[in-house]
């Protein structure tokens, strides 16, 4: 069952589209689940589809399609290293290999105490910034050195995401 | 109409149409993969790139609409060069495996890569491999690497099969073809996929492996196992029939097949089957030759109809024989001086024999569903009983028509209806009558109100509504409701022949006594032609009394079945494939078909028994040479569609048996309509053929104190059998749904009945 939290945000969100269309709310939906959990599990997308009236394999290709919902747990925060061109020109490898380093994970992992998770993104069209990783897709954080990922990571730890 | 050029030929088309359809119009070819005439446009494999003049790049044929004076070159270098260009990508990561493929021989990507493929591919790179995957009995996803993401899989499911089963996950390399947490497929039209997949990825399960396309030889044929006379092509190989496949034909099945007349054939085979006559005596069953048992049924019948008189003899078929075997079968008894004859087997309301104006049928062609725009459809289980028909209709809402319906259970039709007025058995009658009377009083409410505002109005009575023990009031009120909007009313036959059976006069009239009377005062000899009774009756536990206490039984029947308890002889009959026959479907055609195979074993055509068996009885008039000279002879100087009339005069108004208690509501799930599909091993394997269950609503289930799942003995007429209790609020109050036609619920009475729930 969605908390009601969520079905209240829907209904927030359904109000935008005309009533036959609900799941033009699917991807809205999804975002609440991820945000309330940390992740998508398969009967939370068929509590959606039966929400928005929708077939669940429409919401499983919605869920798959975009990297950035996490269909297992991936820890409080999940970083999500962007490997595509820009940033891999300018060093996503050596990002990933420092976030092995320090946190002893590599792409798709969680750490142990369900802190932290790696995932690997697609570009998230701030190559300026190049290279670069989001936090809980919500927060862009580049230009990463050791030193910065360092403080990041701190920070986080110390609970000011 | 406009004028363009494809290949420096002119052609005239309509404005709107793609450029691939009218190259097709005109018989040019343009491979292609995504495209489907049925199916919405995707233009995702780009298959069909083609040169368009001032178009800097090729455009996709499939998806790009015609323009007055547009000149497209389908074969042009720059055409050529995108096709092979897409050719070759297509093929990076196929697996080439083309010798151990089912799909070898008759596979689009094998045919166009002839036309477009490289003599070797560039790539030496690792392919990527996609997973196989279990959909269910029916369809094999096994070899998923064989997909080339076309979708017209998932397409097909959203947009005719009405439910989205199978979508495409991931993406870009990524992206595979799967079920949501891999379940099964469980659409009634799910075959089709394999027919529209132009690769191996789906293919057929049963048929997996059992021979390559080639060295098949096919026969047209027809469906036996729904009304709609679909046109078939019954494949075969070694005298064994190994597939069957849709021959398109746009008025009736289009270019789709159900799953049932897909894989029934799985049933022909059956280790059940009979294969030698049988007779039993002194209570054990020996075979015997075809002249021993002819003789003992000839003798028993004689002395019958000399001694107790021929009106002790009743003859029962299912309404998927062929023309010709009612047809015989009703002469016959006719011969020895009986009337007793019937084919409505579930058939319960009798009393408007006499009063209809001809043979009941659809009132309407199939392609006339496509057409209505205001549709109510009375008691009928219509996705399940009528698979094609569903689709035509879900389709027809698609396009703006409204669907009403009115019934005692509330299905998900996959597609919107209008107005539903859901209510037990008991008030279907009053319901239908007050939508009669809103009509007639222009009153815009409801159901009427959508009716009144339509212009093509069908009414349609379903299965459920001819079995009723007030069809012929039902009828009455469809009549009037369809006068009253100037439309068209008829019935969804409810098997291949439910308009044969008539047209075969394998009906009592006024002298005979009808299915239901035959078992109610239980006659001394019973001919049976494929029929089950406690599968094919109304009342299975009436019908088993009377074969049990008949002094003979004589079961013409393809299968060795229950008949062994109470028969006195066994003739093994020939199905549909096995013999040629004629069955004029719900919309009155009159289509004939010959045998693909050749009987099993000692099997016989049943018209050359019945043929035999005349000639034995000195019946006059038996001497046929083929089934067409029946067939000639039963349809002599008739026509065929003067005869089809729903016409009704006035009828008695009969309450509605039964009151109190839960009134039982009966379906015959899709795979146990008759003999051939409950003996298909893929068919009983699917999620539609489980075990019955006991449906109702959550306070029947309180008062009960279980569970859903939880057993619960069901009784009816003295026997009761174990069923696990299953939850149906959307089921009218005081109504309980437990299936008929099954072995599981073939220990209880009438389909219309009131039952009782104990705890076990
Ligand atoms: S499985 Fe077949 S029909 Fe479905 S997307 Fe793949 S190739 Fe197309
Ligand atoms: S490539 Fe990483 S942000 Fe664009
Ligand atoms: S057929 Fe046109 S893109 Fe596939």
């Amino acid at each position: 069952m969605l908390s009601e939290q969520i079905q209240a945000k829907i209904e927030r969100e359904l109000v935008k589209y005309p009533a036959d269309q609900r799941q033009s709310a699917v991807m809205a939906a999804l975002r609440f689940v991820q945000d309330e959990k940390g992740w998508i599990a398969n009967d939370d997308m068929a509590d959606i589809a039966a929400y928005l009236g929708m077939p669940q394999m429409a919401v499983y290709e919605v869920a798959t399609f975009y990297h950035m919902y996490n269909l297992k747990p991936m820890g409080k925060f999940t970083l999500t290293v962007c490997t595509n061109l820009s940033c891999q020109l300018c060093g996503s490898d050596d990002t990933l290999a420092y976030l092995k380093q320090k946190l002893g994970i590599g792409i798709g992992e969680i750490t142990p105490d369900g802190k932290f998770g790696v995932r690997e993104g697609e570009c998230m069209g701030a190559c300026v910034d190049a290279p670069m990783f989001t936090i809980n897709n919500k927060k862009l954080c580049g230009r990463l050195t050791p030193q910065k990922i360092d403080q990041i990571l701190a920070d986080l730890e110390g609970g000011q995401a | 109409m406009i004028k363009i050029e494809i290949d420096g030929k002119l052609i005239e088309t309509e404005n709107g149409v793609t450029v691939i359809e009218a190259a097709h119009q005109a018989g040019i070819a343009i491979p292609h993969f995504c495209y489907h005439k049925k199916l919405s446009i995707a233009a995702n494999c780009r298959m069909c790139l083609v040169q368009v003049e001032k178009a800097p790049k090729p455009l996709p044929a499939c998806a790009t609409s015609v323009a007055e004076g547009m000149k497209v070159y389908t074969h042009s270098a720059q055409a050529v060069k995108a096709q092979k260009g897409v050719m070759e990508f297509l093929l990076i990561n196929h697996p080439l495996d083309c010798p151990i493929c089912d799909q070898g021989g008759e596979c689009m990507l094998q045919d166009i890569s002839v036309g477009y493929g490289g003599v070797a591919s560039r790539y030496h790179e690792e392919k990527r491999a996609v997973l196989g995957k279990d959909i269910g009995p029916l369809v094999s996803a096994e070899e998923m690497s064989r997909c080339i993401n076309c979708t017209r899989c998932v397409r097909f499911g959203q947009e005719i099969a009405g439910m989205m089963e199978l979508g495409q996950a991931f993406r870009g390399e990524h992206a595979e073809i799967m079920s949501f947490v891999s379940g099964t497929v469980d659409s009634e039209l799910s075959g089709n996929m394999i027919d529209l997949c132009p690769v191996g990825a789906l293919t057929s399960k049963p048929f997996r492996y059992k021979a390559r396309s080639w060295e098949l030889s096919r026969r047209r044929s027809v469906s036996a196992h729904d009304s709609l006379g679909t046109s078939l092509a019954v494949q075969t190989k070694s005298n064994r029939v190994l597939r069957v496949l849709p021959i398109e034909n746009d008025d009736i099945n289009e270019c789709w097949l159900s799953d049932k007349d897909r894989f029934a054939y799985e049933g022909l085979n059956s280790a059940e089957r009979l294969t030698k006559p049988m007779i039993k005596q002194d209570g054990k069953w020996h075979e015997v030759e075809w002249q021993t048992a002819l003789e003992f049924v000839a003798n028993g019948l004689r002395h019958l109809a000399n001694g107790a008189g021929a009106a002790h003899i009743g003859a029962l078929a299912t309404a998927n024989s062929t023309l010709e075997e009612m047809y015989l079968l009703q002469k016959l008894v006719r011969g020895l001086g009986s009337n007793n004859v019937d084919f409505r087997l579930r058939q319960t309301d009798f009393s408007g024999d006499g009063k209809q104006q001809g043979t009941p049928w659809l009132g309407m062609s199939i392609a006339d569903i496509s057409r209505a725009d205001r549709l109510l459809i009375v008691g009928s289980f219509l996705r399940k009983d009528h698979p094609l028909l569903a689709a035509r209709i879900r389709r027809a809402v698609k396009n703006g028509a409204q669907v009403n319906i009115i019934h005692s259970a509330d299905d998900d039709l996959l597609m919107n209806v209008a107005n539903k007025a859901i209510v037990a058995p008991d008030a279907l009658l009053e319901t239908l009558n007050q939508v009669a009377r809103d009509v007639a009083a222009q009153k815009d409410v409801g159901i009427a109100a959508s009716l009144r505002s339509g212009e093509r109005v069908a009414v349609l009575l379903g299965n459920f509504a001819q079995q009723h023990p007030q069809a012929a009031q039902l009828q009455a009120a469809a009549q009037q409701i369809a006068a009253a909007t100037n439309g068209k009313f008829g019935f969804f036959g409810e098997a291949a022949n439910s308009v044969g059976g008539y047209l075969a006069n394998a009906v009592p009239g006024t002298q005979g006594l009808n299915a239901a009377a035959m078992l109610e005062t239980p006659r001394k000899a019973y001919l049976l032609l494929n029929v089950e009774p406690e599968l094919d009756c109304a009342n299975p536990q009436q019908a088993m009394a009377a074969m049990h206490t008949a002094d003979l039984v004589v079961s013409l029947s393809a299968y060795k079945h229950h008949a062994l308890e109470y028969a006195d002889v066994l003739l093994p009959i020939a199905p549909f494939t096995e013999t040629s026959g004629t069955f004029v479907s719900t919309e009155g055609r009159v289509q004939s078909f010959k045998g693909a195979v050749k009987p099993l074993g000692e099997a016989r055509p049943a018209w050359k028994v019945l043929r035999v068996l005349g000639n034995l009885l000195k019946v006059a008039g038996f001497e046929y040479d083929t089934s067409e000279a029946v067939r000639d002879e039963a349809l002599h100087g008739m026509d065929v569609a003067a005869r089809l009339d729903n016409g009704i005069g006035a009828v008695e108004a009969k309450p509605y048996a039964g009151q109190g208690g839960l009134q039982r509501v009966s379906d015959v799930p899709i795979y146990a309509t008759d003999a051939v599909v409950r003996r298909s091993a893929p068919l009983q394997a699917t999620t539609d053929a489980s075990m019955p269950r006991v449906w109702m609503r959550s306070e029947e289930l309180g008062k009960l104190g279980v569970q859903p799942g939880t057993t619960v003995r069901v009784s009816q007429g003295g026997a009761s059998v174990a069923l696990a209790a299953a939850l149906d609020d959307r089921l009218p109050k005081g109504v309980v749904r437990v299936a008929a036609g099954h072995a599981a619920t073939a220990a209880l009475g009438a389909m219309f009945g009131t039952i009782t729930l104990e705890r076990a």
